[in-house]
C-alpha cells in the first residue's frame, strides 16, 4: 500500500471525525451550556429546550453519533480497501 | 417478610450468580487475564463497559446530587457520557489495533521508553486509587444502611467480597460477571424510576415523565418544582448557580477525563477486532443511557417527594410543617445511620426544611418563626431512599441494594484489575524482571490488589468528598495525564519520548497539586488543604473539579513545544504509528 492511498484514507477518517466532533460539541456544549438560557425561552414537550439538551438530548445525540461514525468508518475502510478480512 | 430478610436474600442470590460466572469463566492464559483473549463479542463487552462504568457514583450518588443542584448537575450527565464519543472516534480502534494488554504498554512502546511506561503507571495509579476510594464509600453506604451495620464494618464486608472477586476472574471472569451486573444494576434503577413516575404524573416512561405534568394540578413536573424550592428560598431547579466557564470546564474534564480512564480503554483490547472495538462504544453508551437519562427525572422527583413529605402545606403556616412524631418509617432508618438529622432549632417539634444561607429569604423565614434549616439530608441517600419515600414495596427497595452494591462491585473489580495489571505486567514484568514466569506474574498481580484494596479502604474510610466528587477528581486527572499522550501518539507522529514524559508530569503534577491545595486529597496528614476552596481564589473562576482542562492544554502545549525542539522518533516507530492508523495489518515494504 503506498504513501498517497494512505494519505488520502487518513484525511477521509480524519473528515469525518471533524464533522462528527462538531455535532458532539454543538449538542453538548453548545445547546446545553454556551446558548442555555436562549434556548430555555423555547418550551419543547413540558421542557426548556437549553435544560432538556444538557440533561436528556445531548446524550440522545452522543449515542446516534457513534453508530454513525462506525457505520461511516466501515464504508470508508472497504472504499480505500483497508478493512479486516 | 421483613425488609431486611428480604434484602439478605436478594444480595446474596445475585452474590452466588456473580460468582457462580466468575467460577464458570476463570482465566486460563495471561491473555485471559488481562483481555479476555481478545474474544469477547461487540454486544457483550458493550454491556460489561455499561458495569464497569457505572459505578457508586452513577447509581447511588448521581441522581441525588442532581436532586440538589438541578441543572449544575447536567456536567456529570453530559461529561461522563460525551467521553465515549471521543473514545470511539479517537482512541478505541487504534488501541485495539496496537493489540497489546495495558495502557502504559502502549505508552512504553509509542514512546520507545521505560521511563515513560513508569510515568504512565504511576498516573494510571493515581486516578484508579482515586477513583476505586469513592466505590469503597459507596458499598460502605449500601451494607450499612441495608444491612444494618455501621459504615466501617459495611466498609470491611465490602472489601472481602471485592478481594475474592477481583483475585478470582481475570478480565475474562469479570466480564461475563459484568455483564449479568448490568442487567442487576439497570433493572434495579428503572424498576422504581417507573413506579415513581407514574405515582407523580401517570405516565410510565421516567424520560418522558420528567417532562409531564404533575397528575391532577395541569402544571409540568419542572415547573411545579420550580415553584417549590424557590418557594423555600433554594435556587431555581432548571438554572444553575456555577458560574458559565466552570460548567464548561467540568463538562470538559469529565469528557476527556472519561476517553483517558485506564479501565476503560482497556475494555476496547478485548474485543475481536478494529471495527468491533468502534461499534462496541457505541453500544457501551447505549447501555450507559439507560441509566443516564432516567437519573434526571428520579433526581427531579425524589425531590420533589422529599420536599412534599416535609411540607405538607402552604410555606409559612405553622401546620404545613411535618411534626418531627409523625415522621415516616424511611426518616426514622436512615436518622440511625446517621445520614439524615433532624435539629429542632425553634423548638416547636415541626422540621423545616429551607435555605438559610439565602440572604433575601431571611426574613420571611423570621415571620415564620423559622431559625435555620433543621433537616439535613447526605446527598449520597437519595437513590436508596427514594423508594422508601414514595412507599413502594419492600422486594423493590431489597432490589435497589443489590443494583448498589453491583454497581460499586463491578468497577472496583475493573479497577483492581488494571492496577494489578500495571503492577504485575507494566512493573514487574516490563521493567524489574522481563524473564519472570506466568505464574509468578499472577501472583505479583494478586499482592498488588491485595494491596491496592485495603489503601482503597482507608481512603473510602475517610473521603474528601461526596462519592460523585472523589470520583470527579479522578476524571481531571486522567484528563490532564494519559489523554493527551495517547491522542498525540496517535494523531501526531512528530511527537517523540522527551515530549510525552515532560508533557504528562506537567499535567499530572499541576492538575494535582491544584486539587491538593484546594480540597485535600492523599495529603490530609500533611494539613492540606492548604487554600480556602472558594470561587474567588480559583485560576480563572475553575473549580477543582474542573481543572483538569487546563492540565490537559498544558499538557499538550508542553509534550508538542518540547518534541519540536528535540530530534523526531526513529523510523520504526513512525512505521508502527501508519500501521495502528490503518485497519489491516500493514506490510513492512510499503
Amino acid at each position: 500500500m503506498n504513501k498517497d492511498k494512505r494519505l488520502a484514507y487518513w484525511r477521509a477518517n480524519l473528515r469525518l471525525v471533524g464533522i462528527c466532533l462538531l455535532v458532539w460539541f454543538a449538542v453538548s456544549f453548545g445547546a446545553g451550556v454556551l446558548f442555555v438560557e436562549q434556548l430555555n425561552t423555547i418550551r419543547f414537550a413540558g421542557f426548556q429546550l437549553g435544560f432538556w439538551f444538557a440533561q436528556q438530548g445531548s446524550i440522545y445525540v452522543f449515542v446516534g453519533l457513534i453508530f454513525f461514525y462506525a457505520w461511516r468508518m466501515n464504508r470508508i475502510d472497504r472504499d480505500h480497501d483497508v478493512h479486516e478480512e | 417478610m421483613s425488609l431486611q430478610l428480604l434484602t439478605y436474600i436478594v444480595v446474596g442470590l445475585s452474590f452466588a450468580l456473580y460468582i457462580g460466572i466468575a467460577i464458570w469463566s476463570r482465566a486460563h492464559s495471561t491473555s485471559d487475564f488481562y483481555i479476555a483473549g481478545k474474544g469477547v463479542s461487540p454486544v457483550a463487552n458493550g454491556m460489561a463497559t455499561a458495569a464497569d462504568w457505572m459505578s457508586a457514583a452513577s447509581f447511588i450518588s448521581m441522581a441525588g446530587i442532581i436532586a440538589f443542584i438541578g441543572y449544575d448537575g447536567s456536567v456529570y450527565l453530559m461529561g461522563w457520557t460525551g467521553g465515549y464519543v471521543l473514545l470511539a472516534l479517537l482512541l478505541a480502534p487504534y488501541l485495539r489495533k496496537f493489540g497489546k494488554f495495558t495502557v502504559p504498554e502502549f505508552i512504553a512502546e509509542r514512546y520507545y521508553s521505560k521511563a515513560a511506561r513508569v510515568v504512565a503507571v504511576i498516573c494510571l495509579i493515581f486516578i484508579s486509587f482515586t477513583y476505586v476510594a469513592g466505590q469503597m464509600r459507596g458499598v460502605g453506604i449500601v451494607f450499612s444502611r441495608f444491612l444494618e451495620v455501621p459504615v466501617t464494618t459495611g466498609l470491611i464486608i465490602g472489601m472481602s467480597v471485592v478481594f475474592v472477586y477481583a483475585v478470582m476472574g481475570g478480565m475474562k471472569g469479570i466480564t461475563y460477571t459484568q455483564v449479568a451486573q448490568y442487567c442487576v444494576l439497570i433493572f434495579a434503577y428503572t424498576v422504581p424510576a417507573v413506579f415513581i413516575a407514574i405515582q407523580i404524573t401517570g405516565n410510565p416512561v421516567p424520560q418522558l415523565a420528567f417532562g409531564s405534568e404533575v397528575t391532577g394540578t395541569g402544571t409540568a413536573l419542572l415547573d411545579k418544582l420550580d415553584d417549590i424550592v424557590t418557594s423555600l428560598g433554594f435556587n431555581q431547579y432548571t438554572s444553575g448557580t456555577k458560574s458559565r466557564i466552570d460548567v464548561f470546564c467540568i463538562t470538559m474534564a469529565l469528557m476527556v477525563g472519561t476517553a483517558g480512564l485506564p479501565h476503560v480503554i482497556v475494555r476496547f483490547f478485548t474485543v475481536p477486532k478494529v471495527r468491533d472495538a468502534r461499534v462496541s462504544a457505541g453500544y457501551a453508551l447505549l447501555f450507559i443511557a439507560f441509566l443516564y437519562t432516567t437519573a434526571p427525572a428520579v433526581g427531579s422527583m425524589a425531590r420533589y417527594n422529599l420536599i412534599n413529605t416535609i411540607q405538607t402545606g402552604e410555606v409559612g403556616a405553622p401546620e404545613a410543617n411535618l411534626a418531627y412524631t409523625e415522621r415516616p418509617e424511611w426518616f426514622r432508618t436512615w436518622e440511625q445511620t446517621g445520614l439524615v438529622s433532624f435539629d429542632d432549632k425553634n423548638g416547636d417539634g415541626r422540621v423545616q426544611y429551607y435555605n438559610d444561607k439565602n440572604a433575601d429569604f431571611a426574613a420571611a423565614a423570621a415571620t415564620n418563626g423559622w431559625q435555620g434549616n433543621e433537616l439535613t439530608v447526605d446527598r449520597d441517600i437519595m437513590v436508596l431512599a427514594n423508594p422508601e419515600i414514595a412507599g413502594l414495596p419492600n422486594w423493590v427497595i431489597a432490589l435497589v441494594a443489590a443494583g448498589g452494591i453491583a454497581a460499586a462491585l463491578s468497577t472496583a473489580a475493573g479497577l483492581l484489575l488494571v492496577i494489578s495489571a500495571a503492577i504485575s505486567h507494566d512493573l514487574v514484568k516490563g521493567i524489574i524482571a522481563p524473564h519472570i514466569s506466568d505464574k509468578a506474574e499472577l501472583l505479583a498481580g494478586r499482592i498488588a490488589a491485595a494491596v491496592a484494596i485495603l489503601i482503597a479502604g482507608y481512603l473510602g474510610f475517610d473521603p474528601p468528598g461526596w462519592v460523585a466528587q472523589v470520583v470527579a477528581f479522578a476524571f481531571g486527572l486522567a484528563a490532564a495525564s494519559l489523554f493527551p499522550a495517547i491522542l498525540l501518539g496517535i494523531f501526531f507522529k512528530r511527537v517523540n519520548r522527551e515530549g510525552a514524559i515532560a508533557g504528562m508530569l506537567t499535567g499530572l503534577i499541576f492538575t494535582y497539586g491544584y486539587i491538593e491545595f484546594f480540597k485535600g486529597l492523599f495529603l490530609k496528614w500533611a494539613g492540606a488543604p492548604w487554600g480556602e476552596n472558594l470561587a474567588e481564589h480559583w485560576l480563572f473562576g475553575i473549580s477543582p473539579e474542573g481543572i483538569g482542562v487546563i492540565g490537559m492544554c498544558l499538557n499538550f502545549m508542553v509534550a508538542i513545544t518540547v518534541s519540536l525542539l528535540t530530534s523526531p522518533p526513529p523510523e520504526h516507530i513512525q512505521h508502527m504509528v501508519e500501521n495502528i492508523r490503518i485497519p489491516r495489518h500493514l506490510e513492512k515494504t510499503s
